[in-house]
């Protein structure tokens, strides 16, 4: 049996057949839908763009189960309902049942500060089949310190106890940072407790709201060996107990991820507004048009035939060093958004890998802001941003 | 709450794949697959038949029995194969069993 996973950063997982999806580029078996922004969490490494889609953007509940028959008709297996914060939309539980009555699996992705016990058991009725809780930490001063909201964590630990009460599997997502790296032992414990069947040990990703909030969350590299030492003995004590998935911050490895698993080879997201989108970031790549499921084209067509998904497939739009590098087809030159955030070209190779002319610049970099002492959070916004208070950071 | 965890799979044991494990046959690319969160598994035949056959009702014994007489194949490997393929769903966190009351 074969089971393939991509990091829990990527939020999919994806049955890849080795050759075949370079040739094809078959549709992918989970598909990322970011039915709205809004969230009542401020998270100053939130993964949605810094330009966030208002309300009036977002697609309607009837162009939402449009997607979703149309997904299933395609191929796709499993959709994850995410966000923003998935549950401020008042149809959640509708679109979760029209999913399930499609066959599809069903992943709801949410911070849980707005469930109730009552629409969580909606949820679980309407076919959901698993819960992903977002955790900022393991007490309350420093985790709703992180989210920008007060009584979230608290309200958290309620949800996670509701959610298997309800039968329901969960996997705690701890988002790892300097400010909170310190904690790990007592969050892996915390997962345990909550009797959580997956944990997600994700170093923040830095793009967008992360990349504004590097200084104050970049880890140090002893930090960083220590996370994965403790996170690689958990995995051995914990063996058929608690799955943990794991994803490192790319700026201090040699070789950069393949993000995505290829620009679009293996993943595609749907925004709130309706876009389909190679990566949840990939509208932070100014230049490129993304193709709208209220265009006229199927889903299908825009994933298969749309210049933006086009643009950075294989290994053609390559320049050097990705172009002869041996490891071209095995990382794809690394993360396109990243690339473009830190040297405004997308299709430069991305400087997390060792082989760009700016890696050791980046790395210095980083290595200096985890040593300072600047922890104050800008918090995620419709607003672009607002600047945690002196006294409290 | 969801069944036991680490489960020890023997021939006593009555296995059955737990409410967020789907078992799907996909029509698209024309293979059986599993759901689960974050992940897709694709068992191959013999693991798709012998989670048929794991209902929650019959045991491991009765599974290989009943493998054992449709393949003409002796018993003992049978079953020691469909231990083998079921601890490994297990040790995933992809495999539940019904256990006996005991009060």
């Amino acid at each position: 049996m074969s089971d393939v996973t991509i990091p829990p950063s990527d939020s999919l997982a994806v049955l890849e057949k080795q050759r075949s999806t370079a040739e094809t580029f078959g549709i992918p078996l989970a598909v990322l839908l970011e039915i709205t922004h809004r969230c009542p969490l401020q998270c100053p490494y939130c993964s949605n763009p810094v330009e966030l889609d208002r309300s009036a953007k977002e697609l309607t509940t009837g162009e939402w189960k449009k997607v979703l028959s149309e997904l299933a008709e395609i191929g796709v297996l499993q959709v994850h309902f995410s966000g923003g914060e998935p549950t401020a939309r008042k149809d959640l539980v509708e679109l979760v049942k029209h999913a399930s009555d499609a066959g599809l699996y069903t992943n709801l992705i949410t911070s849980a500060v707005l469930l109730t016990r009552e629409k969580l058991g909606d949820l679980a009725d309407a076919g959901l089949c698993h819960v992903q809780i977002s955790f900022q930490g393991i007490e309350e001063g420093l985790a709703d310190r992180v989210a920008g909201y007060k009584g979230g964590h608290r309200k958290k630990l309620e949800v996670a106890k509701w959610t298997r009460e309800l039968d329901l599997p969960l996997t705690v997502n701890a988002v790892m940072h300097r400010q909170n790296l310190h904690q790990l032992p007592d969050i892996i414990q915390m997962a345990l407790d909550l009797d959580a069947d997956r944990l997600e040990v994700a170093n923040v990703q830095y793009y967008g709201w992360a990349l504004k909030n590097r200084a104050a969350l970049m880890p140090t590299v002893a930090q960083l060996d220590e996370c994965t030492r403790l996170v690689e003995e958990a995995r051995e004590r914990l063996k058929g107990r608690l799955t943990i998935d794991y994803v490192v911050p790319d700026y201090y490895a040699l070789r950069p991820k393949k993000c995505m698993g290829g620009w679009g080879r293996q993943f595609f997201n749907i925004s709130p507004a309706g876009k389909v989108l190679p990566c949840h970031a990939a509208e932070s790549i100014t230049g490129l048009a993304f193709e709208s499921v209220r265009s006229n084209h199927s889903i299908a067509w825009i994933w298969q035939n749309s210049e933006a998904f086009n643009r950075y497939r294989g290994t053609g739009w390559m320049k050097e060093p990705c172009k002869s590098c041996e490891f071209r087809e095995i990382d794809f030159g690394g993360c396109r958004c990243q690339a473009f955030a830190l040297t405004g070209d997308a299709a430069n190779t991305d400087p997390a890998c060792a082989l760009s002319p700016l890696h050791e610049t980046i790395f210095k970099q980083a290595e200096r802001e985890a040593e300072g002492e600047t922890n104050r959070f800008l918090y995620r916004n419709f607003a672009g941003g607002t600047l945690e208070s002196e006294n409290d950071a | 709450m969801a069944g036991p965890r680490n489960i020890s799979v023997s021939e006593a044991s009555r296995p059955v794949l737990p409410r967020h494990a789907k078992l799907k046959y996909d029509e698209t690319r024309k293979v059986w697959v599993i759901l689960a969160p974050e992940r897709v598994l694709a068992p191959d035949e013999i693991a798709v038949e012998v989670l048929q056959l794991c209902n929650g009702e019959r045991n491991v014994g009765d599974v290989a029995d009943q493998l054992a007489a449709k393949y003409a194949a002796p018993r003992e490997a049978i079953l020691a194969d469909v231990i083998a393929m079921l601890q490994d769903l297990a040790d995933k966190g992809f495999l539940t069993e019904i256990r006996e009351k005991t009060s």
